[in-house]
């Protein structure tokens, strides 16, 4: 008797050869919640950004693989002077109506991203005037020199201003708008697909968009694209298990070991470019809720390095974790520039280590503190500071531990109320300046230590990232970025955990790549 | 009678306004819409602008007013989360919530009745025993369970039933209905079942005992006298007085259904109200919460209203009470 994959290989080959190889098909897929809006311009949230990217194109997106900058409407660029960079945009792109993007289309969606009711103005900071030079030609004109231009335009798509105008859609929609605009429900962009259908909580149906500039060379067989976003998920893992869908963003840990041995399903785990570390309060000359009076223990390097080596980040990434997490010493992910080796590693776990540190600092009996974390915001957020809160018992540290559902968690840890409060950070621009500013400057305007939950400021800290912002030298700028990242872990700002492992699940015949934003390539969807 | 409208109207308004303002006092500490509806890059000043703009830095009871106010005209404003008008995305939901719960009730009787008198026709048989120890399951199973192995058997071991969504829907002005296609029935089957589980065995065991209370009156004792045939007696004469306390709680469990459906809808991604509510719940989308609590403690509120009126034109001695005339 042949084994059954045997027995089956003569049909298989047949259907392969009467399907062929490229076959087209719809991809069915799910994950908790439903994009807030189809308005590109409008609420900056992961996973809308993802799909919106299946209909709008930017200027520049990052490669999959590589996760370098690349060219998508824009084909080439240059630096006019170190605050005017020249874009010209690829020839023959067509919205899905049929008409040409040109270059007025894109000053309008760059000034509408730019717009009072964007949310997207975090991505077109430093941005001063956008100018039309030609037809096909761009100038981004910039308030100084701005090295991260490119990977802010990442995110910034771009919408015909025929459409929009036609449309009374100019101006993005927030939540000051009255009602809908016609944006926020429909969509017409470059794009692979171009939406047929949506009807929020319950589907998003995306077509082949018949004028998509990149259709000849696309790897993709998908003509149809189904999302439906399940909330419950165990209804999730069962609509994938029964083959309702192809593909689930976001399984649960729980789930997944049943997925892994299912024959007809498979499980690919890539690290998210998001870091997870313990902020700590570095700032009020007494903390709230300890029995140290007088004085704030976390201000002392010797406290917060104790704290750091007594966590055993391996039975974390062990037991906790199941092995999804990649243990870290640093504030971002590999993928990040500014990230090395050296960065990367971890002062070693040792609980002699942590009370000598302790004793050193005067608490050789411990203290108590308060300890904050989300418990649904990251993967096993709860148990990770449960299993924390243990291992600094061992020490002497007795932490408080609250868990709070992530309405509360964060505006709580906003108004700094935590003594020691976790958090976990995602760099869009792939660029450790976005760390390094949010959570290590001194807290000020602009973006400057707007979750430096422990109000960590040092001088040195501070000069190195008001350089970085507008160093245009790489070599210069690079070695800066690290250089903060090494400083954050000498003085043991905060106390980096792990890079998280996000674990995608999908029939064994979709082939996808993992991407480090958590988001699919659909130019790299195939259904075989 | 109007005296009895009047004060039952009144009673009503004064339940509705302490319903609006616990939910409203409640969603003073749900979490802060503001940080999600900027994200996690935004400064201070866009979030202090945007809290002024929303109103949200008014009174406690400036707000609550306003909220009253909006919500006699029945608006409640938009929703934090998706932008559009509350009015309207509950007015998209209420009709998948409406025929669940409709097709739950459905069942409930149609099954729950006949099991309720076979199990009181037949006291002491062995299915009599078979039903009535299901039925304690289906009371005491929580209600995600009983859908998440309805799911595991039907959808992913057998394949017969999908394990989510709600099929396809035909739009009838602005009613969307999924009870005119086949596949949206094929839909409905689990949640249905799912939701009907606990309705049915409450109608069954309260149809038993209120026949067997039936079979012992003397009217019963006459009618077989009189030599009447078992069917004339128990479906005649004994089923018929039997089914108006029936009707009076399955009427006031409609509401209940559809406010229970929360859970049930979650399950199967069922996109109603109860699924509304949960999402809503997540993303601190107040607007959307204070209306669902308000629209649900409406039908509750107008479900009563209309038992009452029923029971006045029914029971004779209400009137008479009323009337003062003994």
């Amino acid at each position: 008797m042949l084994p059954p994959s045997v027995r089956h290989l003569p049909l298989a080959l047949l259907a392969g050869l009467l399907l062929g190889q490229t076959q087209a098909a719809t991809f069915k897929w799910s994950s908790a919640s439903d994009i807030p809006t189809l308005d590109i311009h409008s609420q900056n949230n992961a996973l809308g950004n993802g799909i919106h990217a299946a209909i709008y194109d930017s200027l520049t997106y990052y490669n999959s693989k590589t996760f370098k900058v690349e060219p998508r409407l824009a084909s080439s660029w240059k630096d006019l002077s170190p605050t005017q960079v020249r874009f010209t945009l690829r020839s023959g792109v067509k919205f899905s109506d049929g008409s040409d993007l040109t270059a007025e289309d894109v000053v309008f969606s760059l000034q509408r991203a730019m717009a009072k009711t964007s949310n997207f103005q975090v991505y077109t900071q430093g941005f001063k005037s956008i100018n039309k030079v030609d037809a096909r030609t761009v100038d981004i004109v910039l308030s100084g020199p701005n090295p991260v231009l490119l990977n802010q335009l990442t995110e910034l798509r771009i919408m015909s201003k025929a459409w929009a105008e036609k449309n009374k859609s100019v101006e993005p929609k927030d939540g000051r708008t009255k009602d809908e605009t016609f944006a926020h429900r429909n969509a017409m962009g470059s794009g692979p697909y171009m939406v047929k259908e949506w009807q929020p909580d319950q589907k998003l149906v995306l077509v082949r968009n018949p004028h998509w500039w990149g259709a000849k060379d696309a790897l993709t067989n998908v003509t149809d694209i189904v999302y439906t976003p399940i909330k419950n998920e165990a209804t999730r893992a069962a609509a994938l298990l029964s083959g309702e869908v192809d593909f689930v963003l976001d399984p649960s840990p729980q789930d997944l070991p049943r997925m892994r041995n299912s024959t007809n399903l498979k499980v690919i785990d890539g690290v998210e470019n998001r870091t997870i570390f313990l902020g700590l309060d570095q700032y009020r000359d007494e903390l709230p809720g300890s029995n140290i009076k007088g004085k704030n223990p976390l201000k002392d390097v010797r406290v917060r390095k104790a704290l750091y080596q007594a966590i055993d980040i391996d039975a974390i990434h062990k037991v906790t974790m199941r092995g999804l997490s990649q243990n870290t010493g640093a504030l971002v992910a590999p993928q990040v520039t500014g990230w090395t080796e050296g960065v990367h590693k971890r002062f070693p776990y040792s609980q002699d280590e942590a009370r000598k540190l302790l004793t050193e600092a005067g608490y050789p009996q411990g203290f108590e503190v308060d300890f904050a974390c989300p418990n649904n915001r990251y993967i096993n957020d709860e148990e990770i500071c449960q299993a924390i809160t243990a291992m600094w018992a061992k020490v002497g540290i007795k932490a408080k531990l609250r868990t709070l559902p992530l309405v509360t968690y964060f505006p709580m840890i906003q108004r700094y109320e935590a003594s020691i409060g976790m958090l976990g950070w995602g760099v869009p621009t792939f660029d450790a300046l976005y760390s390094l500013q949010s959570l290590t400057r001194t807290v000020g305007t602009g973006g400057d230590g707007n979750y430096n939950i422990g109000r960590y400021s040092n001088p040195r800290m501070d000069y190195l990232v008001d350089r970085i912002k507008t160093e245009t030298d790489l070599l210069v700028r690079n070695r800066m970025l690290t250089e903060g990242l090494q400083l954050q872990n000498d003085t043991v700002a905060h106390i980096p955990l792990h890079n998280q492992v996000i674990p995608w699940a999908m029939k064994k015949n979709i082939d996808v790549v993992h991407r480090a934003d958590n988001r699919l390539d659909w130019a790299l969807i195939k259904v075989n | 009678m109007l005296a009895f409208i009047l004060q039952r109207l009144i009673q009503a308004m004064v339940v509705m306004v302490t319903v609006a303002f616990i939910a409203f006092l409640l969603f003073q500490y749900v979490g802060d819409p503001v940080v999600f509806l900027l994200g996690q890059d935004a400064t201070q000043e866009q979030i202090d602008q945007l809290r002024a703009d929303l109103g949200l830095n008014h009174p406690f009871f400036v707000q609550f007013w306003h909220f009253l106010v909006n919500a006699v005209q029945g608006e409640f404003g938009l929703s934090l989360r998706q932008g559009a008008k509350v009015s309207r995305l509950i007015a998209e939901r209420f009709p998948a919530t409406l025929e669940l719960a409709l097709v739950a009730a459905g069942l409930a009787l149609v099954i729950g009745i006949p099991m309720g008198v076979y199990a009181a026709l037949r006291r002491g048989s062995f299915m009599s025993q078979l039903f009535m120890t299901l039925s304690l399951l289906g009371v005491s199973l929580p209600t995600f369970l009983i859908g998440i192995l309805l799911i595991l058997v039907f959808a992913v071991g057998l394949g017969w039933f999908p394990s989510f969504g709600r099929g396809t829907v035909v739009q009838i002005g602005w009613w969307t209905s999924s009870l005119l296609t086949l596949k949206g029935w094929h839909h409905i089957v689990l949640p249905a079942i799912t939701l009907a589980i606990f309705q049915l065995t409450l109608i069954m065991r309260l149809v038993r005992a209120e026949m067997l209370e039936v079979l012992r009156t003397d009217y019963i004792k006459f009618a077989r006298a009189r030599g009447l045939s078992n069917r004339a007696i128990h479906f005649g004469h004994a089923l018929k007085n039997t089914l108006v306390p029936v009707m009076t709680i399955t009427g006031l469990q409609l509401g209940g259904l559809i406010a229970f459906a929360i859970i049930t809808e979650t399950v199967f991604q069922w996109p109603g109200m109860g699924l509304l509510f949960i999402q809503a719940v997540t993303f601190a989308d107040i607007p959307v919460m204070a209306a669902y609590l308000c629209l649900i403690a409406l039908i509750f509120v107008v479900i009563n209203l209309v038992v009452d009126l029923l029971y006045f034109a029914v029971d004779p001695r209400l009137r008479l009470g009323k009337s003062g005339g003994h």
